[in-house]
């Protein structure tokens, strides 16, 4: 009984974390691309347009429910919950703290603490895709349907990279447990799987996978504006938009989330052992707390580049999805097995 | 709380079987079946087989409805016609038949098996155990249905591209 | 604890739905659809002597039949893709003939 309590708790703070992210994300990315292009961006609502997110939750809700005429009705009414669903899944598996005792019980700040977490991790990314393609195709317009199409061709060839350079760090690690990876990366910040096996190219790989699986710039042709007007999700409107764009949010924060497990040491401060304080709440609230810094880091990361980098046409994204960064997500595994063999630069 | 589990996922999944079978439109048999297989993957994991379970989800439900799905819309598929209308006859006929052949399947299975599961060792269904596996005794088998996944792959490809004439 | 027999009930109740679906449904790609049906039931019928009989090996097998059934759905696909483009149809009453 207690337990499933704690594991309602650990729900309950992930979530409305998550959600107050998303909202805290809008505003961010308006302020941050509105600094890169010269010009104010939202600062009308509250001081530094802080509450613009609210603004816009208002707005969004008080929309008129729109349904087109010919469209499939129970999978345009599904596809915004099937795409939030997944995303927010992923998240479950994913350590964003040390095991810390509450009350003399011990917790281990992961919701799910699979033997296969990754599998998991990469399963829920897996889903998203109906949602893309049930929403391109129940809309019963033409840019829907080839935006959704393009989008979820783009997610699926995507997926082998991104899968290819984790099945990377599970070879250095040679676990598939998250929090047995972030404990593996204790200590110096130079123990982290950013710089074993080989150094930086797994990681460079599983980011540039994980924009293209989110579709943000410079991969988001399939929603860009001039392009397919807003490929699946141009004919929704209100709080079914903001049901996608939500979902993209959170995709967004799961996959640097992951990334951050994965390569960059969770939790771990990246200060030897012997300078950190001893394990208390203070020790404890400072990993946390490097692990919300480092995820805010790449949230910006993300936003920064989607405001720099052009487009790709979809044809040179798919080429470079293909012949690019598969067979080179390929040699990284390659080379890492050959690493792990001879013992070097994997030590644990 | 496993047996909950158990009976819900079991409902979903004949459900959502039922639909598959019996709706006209194919993009929602696709669906119902996606739906299917994630429901037989959560029993995978109530039966403990963790790993297995979770490839269900990736490969099946992720990869291979997804290509089902891609190809209903590239041939851009409508609700299935009915050519002569089906007489009552075959409306009855059909599931009457399904229950008789699921009934004699399932006396056949009560009969000849135990009632309880025995306990699970340790690091049961896990990746490793049944990678240990794999590797060693069934090495062959898996470099074996590597060639097969490469062959199935030139082959769909060389069949599904238009001829460049 | 769940009763083993259960759920071999379970997979012959989806096994025979499947076999329902084979042979009664007219679309090509729905019929591909059903025999995945049966294949996932065979599944679960490996999965549940894997746990009877404590080993590994069962779920190796269900590993094999997985990926025997990726490959065999895109070779199938691909065959329906090609049969559609010289028939314009996938319906399976209406391509019964070799050559008329």
């Amino acid at each position: 009984m207690i337990d499933a309590a704690i594991s309602f708790a650990k729900i309950f703070v992930v979530f409305n974390a998550l959600m107050l992210c998303v909202s805290i994300m809008t505003w961010v990315e308006r302020r941050v691309s509105a600094i890169i292009q010269f010009r104010w961006g939202p600062n009308r609502v509250g001081p530094f347009g802080l509450l613009q997110p609210i603004a816009d939750g208002i707005k969004f809700i008080q929309k008129e429910d729109i349904i087109p005429a010919e469209a499939h009705k129970l999978f345009y009414l599904l596809a915004p919950a099937l795409s939030v669903i997944p995303a927010l899944c992923a998240f479950a598996v994913i350590p964003f703290g040390p095991e810390v005792t509450i009350l003399g019980r011990k917790v281990s700040l992961v919701i799910l603490d699979l033997d296969g977490g990754l599998l998991w991790a990469f399963a829920a990314t897996a889903l998203g895709v109906y949602a893309v393609v049930l929403a391109g195709w129940s809309s019963n317009s033409k840019f829907s349907l080839m935006g959704g199409l393009r989008s979820s061709a783009q997610m699926i060839s995507y997926e082998l990279p991104l899968a290819l350079s984790i099945v990377a760090v599970v070879l250095i690690s040679g676990t598939l447990r998250p929090s047995e990876i972030v404990a593996q990366q204790a200590g110096l910040f130079t123990h982290w799987n950013f710089f074993k096996g080989v150094p930086f190219l797994g990681f460079l790989l599983f980011t540039i996978a994980g924009y293209a699986e989110t579709n943000r710039t410079p991969f988001d042709l399939p929603e860009a504006e001039g392009e397919l007007v807003a490929g699946y999700h141009t004919e929704y409107s209100g709080m079914r938009f903001a049901a996608f764009f939500m979902a993209e949010y959170i995709n967004m924060m799961t996959s640097s989330a992951l990334g951050i497990t994965l390569f960059l040491g969770g939790w771990q401060l990246g200060i030897p052992e012997s300078w950190q304080p001893a394990p208390g709440w203070g020790l404890w609230t400072l990993q946390i707390l490097a692990f919300v810094g480092k995820l805010a880091f790449f949230q910006f990361l993300y936003v920064w580049v989607r405001w720099t980098v052009p487009r790709l046409r979809y044809d040179q994204l798919m080429n470079l999805g293909w012949k690019g960064l598969f067979p080179l997500s390929l040699a990284n595994l390659a080379a890492t097995a050959c690493l792990v063999a001879w013992n070097l630069n994997v030590t644990r | 709380m496993e047996q909950i589990a158990f009976f819900v996922l079991a409902l979903l999944s004949i459900a959502s079987a039922l639909v598959v079978v019996t709706n006209r439109n194919p993009i929602t048999s696709a669906v119902a079946l996606a739906f299917n297989l994630v429901s037989i993957a959560g029993l995978y994991m109530v039966l403990d087989a963790q790993f297995i379970g979770l490839l269900q989800v990736i490969v099946y439900a992720g990869a291979i409805m997804v290509l089902i799905l891609f190809v209903i819309m590239l041939l851009n598929l409508r609700e299935e016609a009915q050519a002569h209308p089906v007489g009552t006859f075959q409306r009855v006929l059909a599931p009457v038949a399904t229950v008789l052949f699921a009934v004699a399947i399932g006396r056949g299975v009560w009969l000849s098996n135990p009632s309880v599961f025995p306990a699970a060792s340790a690091g049961y269904g896990t990746a490793s155990s049944v990678g240990r596996e794999l590797f060693t005794t069934f090495y062959y088998p898996f470099e074996a249905i590597s060639l097969l996944l490469v062959v199935a792959m030139v082959g769909a490809v060389l069949l599904a591209k238009k001829k460049l004439s | 604890m769940i009763d083993p027999r259960l759920v071999l009930l379970v997979s012959a109740a989806l096994f025979a739905v499947g076999v329902a679906g084979v042979l009664t449904r007219r679309g090509a790609i729905t019929i591909l659809m059903c025999v995945e049906l049966m294949l996932n039931a065979g599944n679960l019928a490996f999965i549940t002597f894997a746990r009877l009989f404590d080993g590994p090996e069962a779920q190796i097998y269900v590993f094999f039949v997985m990926t025997l059934a990726a490959a065999e759905a895109a070779a199938g696909l691909a065959i329906v893709i090609a049969l559609f483009r010289l028939r314009g149809t996938t319906d399976v009453d209406e391509i019964n003939l070799l050559k008329w």
